[in-house]
């Protein structure tokens, strides 16, 4: 960011950067700073639209987060986002590396390999969950037959069984996910050393050893870059829960968006969704600043 | 040591193995979709007969077509995509420039501030965005789900970092020729930086696209809801019921084009792709 020097333009037009970046300062005001302060100033108030007797915003401190923080349905939500962001994230990570592993060669049609790895990344969310909306149907879904096949007797009905709905909805976007960061690990696996591994090999390096040893630890930064995003996005996408659940069966495969949604949208509570909007700020917060600082340091 | 090049051979073997089943499974869905897709409309689905019925048709995506205004779901799609990339270009190109360019007061602070756009994902903040898009009287309109966007942070950032990429000396020659601002943008700065300003557009162009939960909540007409919204809507007609044949080619009319794209564009987009993980 260091100019050496200060351009002739600046001096004749001081006001003209601020004018440059003056639209995009404003939409950022007007869509980032101003629902952020405006949530703050709501999540204080008790306000209703559905009953006229909450209609007018009443004051309340901190109720609504009190409310909230001992509400069970709240303690259901949070337990099923952890679940979801937990279940989801490091088996996405872990397959794909595997993909990359898998599709790091040279070998005819590896191509439509990758393909097949990567292009649910592609497809809008709410059509991948289409696709499995049917994939799972009990019975003659192909994904039930398969099961069947491979000698699987429990229940069919994943998207409506209270223990099987989260389920459901984290193997969509395990399908969908794991080709997207198998993208990372693949452009990372292209940039590695080679002489590191001719000194392996001759040292009489086995093949798992190497990838343990130094294929993984190189990766390390590569690891830590898409777990964030992976995290952001875990906690930002439920798209396919409105195809796929409805967040049923009674709240088992709620997370804490799509409860967000539901407070403001179905039961028009805007103080305890401006809560939820700060509280979800704050975790998402926590997400976006390490994946600046991990990405910052990747630059260095 | 040949006992280790067997196991090499074997592992090899066994990697392939691996590698060509699991393509399969992750494949299996969209596969399966297309054989459903294609199957007469006369012959549901039953158990034990889940592939190819009696002959091909496309009369699934005939009736899905008329069942839906999809042709109007396509335009607005299109119309929002466009919309957002039309003014995203000139905005994080006017503020990279200034950002990479100029020095000025509060040049940090500034930058903080529009940076605060990636580290508060929009997407946390319908609630109170919705009620701004019902103030400025927005709601139910295209430029509702479009207006949020206008100014992009990432986009800034990536074009401001591409432009201080720019030679030094090609910029002094400029100044010294007597060129306006607008020539040194246009001329200097931006040639060199086409590449990342394709990779946003077709990061931001692919995001929007695959949008759905603030088109949802700010649309409520078929005149505004783009084909993500559409098709779920689609999905929850009464006379689809378990017409799984309907739905299958409905989707497919949805995701075809995105995959003929990447298809054609394969590399650009995974560059994109690449890039867009910063957001």
């Amino acid at each position: 960011m260091n100019q050496p020097f200060s351009t002739p333009k600046l001096k004749r037009a001081p006001l003209l950067p601020y004018l440059l970046m003056a639209p995009t300062l404003f939409f950022v005001a007007l869509f980032t700073v101003w629902p952020t302060v405006l949530s703050i100033y709501q999540s204080f108030f008790r306000q209703r639209l559905n009953l006229a007797c909450f209609r007018e915003p009443l004051f309340v401190g901190l109720d609504n987060y009190a409310t909230l923080f001992a509400d069970d349905r709240f303690h259901n939500v949070a337990q099923n986002t952890l679940i979801y962001a937990l279940g989801t994230v490091p088996a996405g990570i872990v397959l794909g590396f595997l993909f990359a592993l898998l599709v790091n060669r040279s070998l005819r049609g590896i191509g439509w390999a990758r393909l097949a790895f990567f292009h649910p990344a592609l497809l809008p969310m709410v059509s991948a969950a289409t696709i499995w909306k049917f994939f799972f149907t009990p019975d003659y879904g192909l994904f039930n037959s398969s099961l069947r096949f491979l000698g699987y007797s429990g229940p069919e009905n994943w998207t409506g069984h209270p223990n099987l709905a989260l389920l459901s909805i984290m193997i969509v976007a395990l399908w969908k996910n794991a080709g997207y960061y198998m993208l990372f690990y693949l452009a990372g696996l292209q940039n590695l050393p080679a002489d590191v591994y001719e000194a392996a090999a001759l040292d009489g390096a086995t093949g798992w050893q190497t990838l343990w040893r130094i294929t993984f630890p190189l990766l390390r930064r590569t690891t830590v870059f898409i777990s964030t995003i992976a995290f952001i996005d875990a906690f930002r996408t439920v798209d396919h829960i409105f195809v796929l659940t409805g967040g049923g069966p009674s709240r088992a495969s709620t997370v804490i968006l799509y409860y967000l949604w539901q407070i403001r949208f179905e039961n028009q509570n805007i103080g305890m969704a401006a809560t939820l909007t700060i509280l979800f700020v704050a975790i998402l917060l926590v997400f976006t600043i390490t994946n600046f600082w991990v990405s910052e340091r990747q630059e260095a | 040591m040949a006992g280790n090049r067997l196991l090499a051979r074997w592992g090899y073997r066994l990697s392939v193995v691996l590698l060509l089943s699991l393509a399969v499974v992750w494949a299996m869905p969209l596969v399966w979709a297309l054989v459903v897709s294609v199957r007469p409309f006369a012959e549901p689905l039953g158990h034990g007969d889940i592939w190819f019925g009696r002959k091909l048709t496309l009369e699934n995506f005939r009736r899905a077509w008329e069942l839906a205004p999809f042709g109007q779901y396509y335009i607005n799609t299109i119309l929002i995509v466009l919309m957002i990339l039309g003014v995203q270009i000139i905005t994080v190109t006017m503020a990279g420039f200034a950002f990479a360019h100029y020095q000025f007061m509060g040049k940090g602070r500034l930058f903080i501030f529009i940076l605060l756009q990636m580290m508060i994902p929009t997407t946390a903040l319908l609630a109170p965005n919705f009620a701004t898009i019902r103030q400025l009287g927005l709601f139910d309109t295209r430029l509702a789900i479009a207006v949020p966007y206008f100014g992009s942070a990432f986009g800034t950032f990536l074009m401001r970092q591409s432009f201080l990429g720019v030679p030094r000396d090609l910029v002094d020659a400029g100044i010294i020729d007597g060129c306006s601002w607008w020539q040194l943008m246009r001329h200097i700065y931006l040639p060199p930086s086409v590449p990342a300003l394709v990779a946003f557009g077709l990061s931001s162009a692919s995001w929007h696209w695959n949008e759905f939960l603030w088109p949802l909540v700010v649309t409520n007409s078929d005149a505004s809801r783009p084909l993500t919204v559409g098709l779920v809507r689609f999905t929850q007609l009464g006379e689809i019921g378990a017409r799984w044949s309907l739905l299958a080619a409905a989707t497919l009319l949805v995701v075809a084009p995105l995959l003929i794209t990447f298809l054609i564009f394969q590399r650009r987009f995974i560059r994109s792709f690449l890039h867009s993980g910063i957001k």
